[in-house]
């Protein structure tokens, strides 16, 4: 299988580059792309890349493949590999830091404007605050967000407003308080999302729902957001 | 190395998982200057794959449940090398820390009533042992440890803890009063290498499963945290002592929910047969895991294994029904598909007993201050020194750890530790300055290996060590073959010490990253291969097949694996809790 | 909240509800015109007689400004997309704004000028 990677040292390389490698990948056997990075890694310790759980998870893997966004652990190369040839790419829309890390620093600030915890000015009770199984249901779909990135580098607005546009994942999470029956700032939050570009800047592509290696919704949620917009402000 | 940039905080906690994120928001809510050094973004740490649930007796499933049957349960999972103060602590703190995560908004699945929900978990009982199967594990569907680590880092944000994300801890920096006084670190980056001064220094660096070929553990779990203590000179205990929890993917080492079972999963041999109901007639497959962990590998080697090598078992989900399986397991049928390359719906899923929990640790008090010992045996407290969660070793899991349990010993010592740090400082705790020669001692592992001429592949010396640990040191074990495995690990650390990154560059160099975690992986595996040979009798998860029995005479002990001397010493169990009766050794069945 | 001065409603929520009501508005006006090319024998005489009654008229205006408001938020989109420094960025809105004024003054001109 012939695999090209993109390759970039900041202090050796003057301008990114793709490799083009040989691998030979032992039959009988449906390898993950991340293993395929770890057999690449053996033969080339420069190799850079960020992994943790390899088990779909965490988050850290996220990658471009054959030009589609998703986990490198859970992606297997029978999936993703056309004519025998897998291109991997870092995730598009992100500075590049080295070969297939980027600086995920814009994709984290986005999530941390969204107020990404539960406010509940009203005194805790000695217990767990109650709530229905109907209630905690709605919250299905957004809290596992494993915050890849997969989908905010997926989407075009993000690439053209990354400081102004959440961005599909962190309005995920946003909805995902929203629809929090214990959360008591809904008003706030909602204030706060109330421009032109935060939530607005969504055009419906879809990319974030095509990719999502969670199978998650961002859309759907966004969605949700502007309705809760209208409601409030008519 | 010339003169390196130093910075300083009142704490600092190495490690972003839950227990080093818990022990920071409790720093930080309590206005101690804190930072978490964390060698990845915080939510990929390791408690991110946690599944099941966390145990806790909030008594929402049962309104009777009480947290001393709890206890009851943890001192006999922990065939009795437990402490039993700590054990109490944990289970008696355990509601009011759960109660504070769902405040923090963790979503925790519900019951009718809008409480938490509870699912029954392998070794619970009520009533001491005598009252049944208990359901106390609270679960997030089968996602609580993302749920747990994404709420904690939340309440970090709003709190306002410093993350030094991506920085790698690489050695304790100790002062002329042998107290500990920060770390050296690198921020992946930019490769620039920093002296984090510290009054208190919290290892939470969890577990270190990539010791074993085959393990649940994330590609991150190299024991840094325990590597760094051993060279500092510090010891560690029950080393010996590692869960091989029983149901990992075949082939893949990816975890599987003990949670299945508690919904009613069970486990079968190639005759179809339902085994467990002849190791232990009463849990059956809930029993203690280490119990679980044998009796499957008892199947496989007497010939009644599944599968063309005939080497694993099935756990079998599918008579629970599509309905039940994605509202209760959701993650474990995604991972079914993806990993086994099985429907969990329509078949029974392989798997094979996996190396997933460290018990030992670095001793500490329940404060999560670390210990050693004096000559004459003696607790005695290492000054600026802590550690919680799985890199530390209470110990509330003693031999073996039960299900559900590893979640609350990281909020409730993580907490423990916080306040007990807190309260240190306010009581005027300070330490002296790092001279250079301090700090470039602490430096010196570093540039060994930036200079080093060594010929050995990073890669390959972790792979021959992993190999040599899971053949030697794995779920049976036994003296002569573990005297052969000691003999290949020193042949092993001796090519460890000779290895040959083959990148020099500073941005975001994982070839250093991974070759310093190579050291910690050798640590640990030497420390549990040593003290796993000395421990001779067969206790929770140590079997050995030299020494079948429980040797309460000898070995009721915690045993200490003392670096600079290579010894293993042995220390006292506490058998005094507080506010309940001591729990007496029994002998342990399910 | 991202703060911004150049687009028309000066919230995300109008600027998204006016996008919304322009467009039924200019999707019933392109109907009506549709039906009526269809089903009216074209000539000057209807055609006339069609924009002499002040219904129409008013129909009309309202499909023009609809142009307007709805182009200048959809531009105003584009430019904040694709033109990412300022000067360049603000001379186009401006020309844009201006174009929609023009059309709308020269359309109500058009209309009620005679």
């Amino acid at each position: 299988m012939l695999v090209s990677l993109y390759r970039y040292n900041p202090e050796q390389d003057n301008a990114p580059y793709m490799q083009d490698i040989e691998l030979d990948i032992p039959a009988g056997k449906d390898l993950m792309v991340l293993d395929v990075l770890a057999l690449l890694k053996e033969k080339d310790p420069t190799l850079a890349y960020r992994r943790s759980c390899r088990e779909g998870v965490c988050g850290s893997d996220g990658m471009n493949m054959n030009g589609k966004n998703g986990l490198g652990c859970i992606t297997p190369i029978s999936e993703v590999v056309k004519k025998d040839k897998l291109v991997i790419r870092p995730l598009p829309g992100l500075p590049v830091i080295r070969d297939l890390v980027v600086d995920m620093g814009i994709f984290y600030e986005q999530y941390e404007r969204i107020t990404p915890y539960l406010v509940n000015d009203t005194p805790a009770p000695e217990i767990e605050r109650l709530q229905s199984p109907e209630d905690r249901e709605k919250l299905d779909g957004l809290y596992e967000c494993i915050l890849c990135a997969c989908c905010s580098t997926a989407c075009p607005s993000f690439w053209w407003n990354p400081e102004k546009f959440v961005g599909p994942a962190g309005l995920l999470q946003a909805y995902r308080f929203l629809a929090d029956s214990r959360d008591t700032a809904q008003e706030e939050r909602l204030s706060d999302l109330d421009d032109p570009f935060s939530v607005f800047r969504c055009r419906g592509i879809m990319n974030c729902v095509a990719v999502c290696p969670k199978g998650l919704n961002p859309t759907k949620a966004i969605g949700h957001i502007r309705d809760l917009l209208l409601q409030r402000a008519t | 190395m010339g003169k390196i940039r130093t910075i300083s905080y009142d704490a600092i906690v190495v490690g972003g998982g839950g227990a080093g994120m818990r022990a920071a928001l409790q720093l930080t809510e309590t206005g101690v200057d804190t930072a978490c050094i964390t060698k990845v973004f915080p939510t990929r740490s390791h408690t991110v794959s946690a599944q099941g649930g966390i145990t806790c007796a909030i008594a929402s499933a049962d309104p009777n449940d009480d947290w001393r049957w709890h206890m009851y349960d943890t001192v006999k999972g922990s065939d009795y090398i437990g402490d039993q103060e700590a054990i109490e602590y944990m289970c008696s703190v355990g509601p009011q820390a759960v109660f504070e995560l769902e405040h923090m908004g963790l979503p925790f699945s519900r019951t009718e009533q809008g409480r938490i929900y509870q699912r029954p978990f392998g070794g619970q009982s009520k009533d001491y042992g005598k009252g049944g199967q208990a359901a106390r594990t609270c679960a997030a569907a089968d996602r609580t440890g993302h749920a747990l680590l994404h709420t904690l880092y939340q309440a970090n944000l709003k709190g306002g803890t410093t993350f030094l994300n991506e920085w790698y801890a690489i050695d304790l920096v100790k002062n002329s009063d042998q107290q500990v006084v920060g770390v050296i670190a690198i921020e992946i980056e930019t490769g620039e290498v920093v002296y984090i001064k510290s009054k208190a220094t919290v290892l939470a660096t969890g577990g270190a499963g990539r010791i074993y070929a085959s393990t649940t553990n994330a590609l991150i779990n190299t024991g840094d945290g325990i590597g760094m203590a051993l060279r500092a000179g510090y010891p560690v205990q029950d080393m010996e002592m590692w869960q091989f929890h029983p149901t990992g993917i075949y082939g893949a080492g990816t975890l599987v929910t003990e949670g299945c079972r508690g919904e009613g999963g069970y486990l079968i041999n190639s005759e179809g047969e339902r085994f467990m109901e002849r190791y232990a007639p009463n849990a059956k497959d809930l029993a203690g895991r280490d119990v679980v962990a044998r009796s499957m590998v008892i199947e496989v080697l007497e010939g009644r294994g599944c599968g063309p090598e005939k080497d694993h078992v099935l756990l079998k989900l599918d008579h629970l029904g599509e309905e039940t399986l994605n509202l209760r397991l959701p993650g474990i049928v995604e991972l079914s598909r993806t990993f086994a390359h099985v429907d969990p719906i329509k078949d029974p899923v392989p798997v094979v007993p996996t190396c997933h929990y460290m018990m030992g640790g670095i001793p500490t008090t329940v404060g999560g201050q670390a210990l050693t010992q004096d000559k004459e045996g003696n607790d005695q407290v290492i000054d600026g020194l802590f550690a919680c969660g799985e890199a530390a070793c209470v110990s509330v899991h003693g031999a073996n750890r039960l299900g559900g349990n590893s979640l609350l010993d990281l909020v409730v010592f993580g907490r423990a530790a916080g306040l007990h740090i807190e309260e240190r400082l306010r009581g005027g705790y300070e330490s002296g300055d790092a001279s250079e020669d301090d700090i470039n001692r602490a430096l010196a592992r570093l540039e060994r290996l930036e200079s080093s001429t060594g010929t050995e592949s990073v890669a390959a010396v972790r792979k021959d060590l992993q190999s040599c640990m899971q053949l030697y040191f794995g779920v049976f074990r036994d003296g002569d073959s573990m005297g052969e495995g000691l003999k290949k690990l020193d042949a092993i650390g001796e090519r460890a010490r000779n290895v040959q990154i083959g990148d020099n560059s500073k941005a975001f160099n994982t070839a250093r990253i991974e070759a310093l975690e190579l050291d910690n992986l050798f640590e640990v595996a030497y420390a549990t291969a040593y003290s796993a040979m000395e421990r001779r009798e067969s206790r929770g998860a140590h079997a050995r097949n030299d020494y079948t029995e429980r040797d309460d005479e000898n070995w009721l002990k915690h045993s200490v694996y003392f670096p600079l001397e290579k010894r293993l010493g042995k220390r006292d169990v506490n058998f005094a809790p507080k506010t309940v009766d001591t729990l007496q050794p029994m002998i342990r069945t399910y | 909240m991202v703060k911004t001065v150049t687009n028309l409603g000066r919230s995300g929520v109008y600027d998204w509800m006016i996008q919304r009501v322009t467009a039924y508005i200019l999707a019933l006006y392109t109907l009506f015109l549709f039906g009526f090319m269809l089903t009216t024998d074209l000539s000057y005489e209807s055609w006339s007689a069609l924009f002499g009654q002040t219904w129409f008229r008013i129909f009309s205006l309202m499909a023009l400004v609809s142009i307007g408001a709805h182009a200048w938020v959809g531009l105003w989109t584009v430019t904040t997309d694709y033109i990412k420094a300022t000067a360049p960025r603000f001379l186009v809105q401006a020309t844009a704004g201006t174009a929609m004024f023009v059309y709308v003054v020269w359309g109500v001109q058009i209309l009620w000028g005679h």
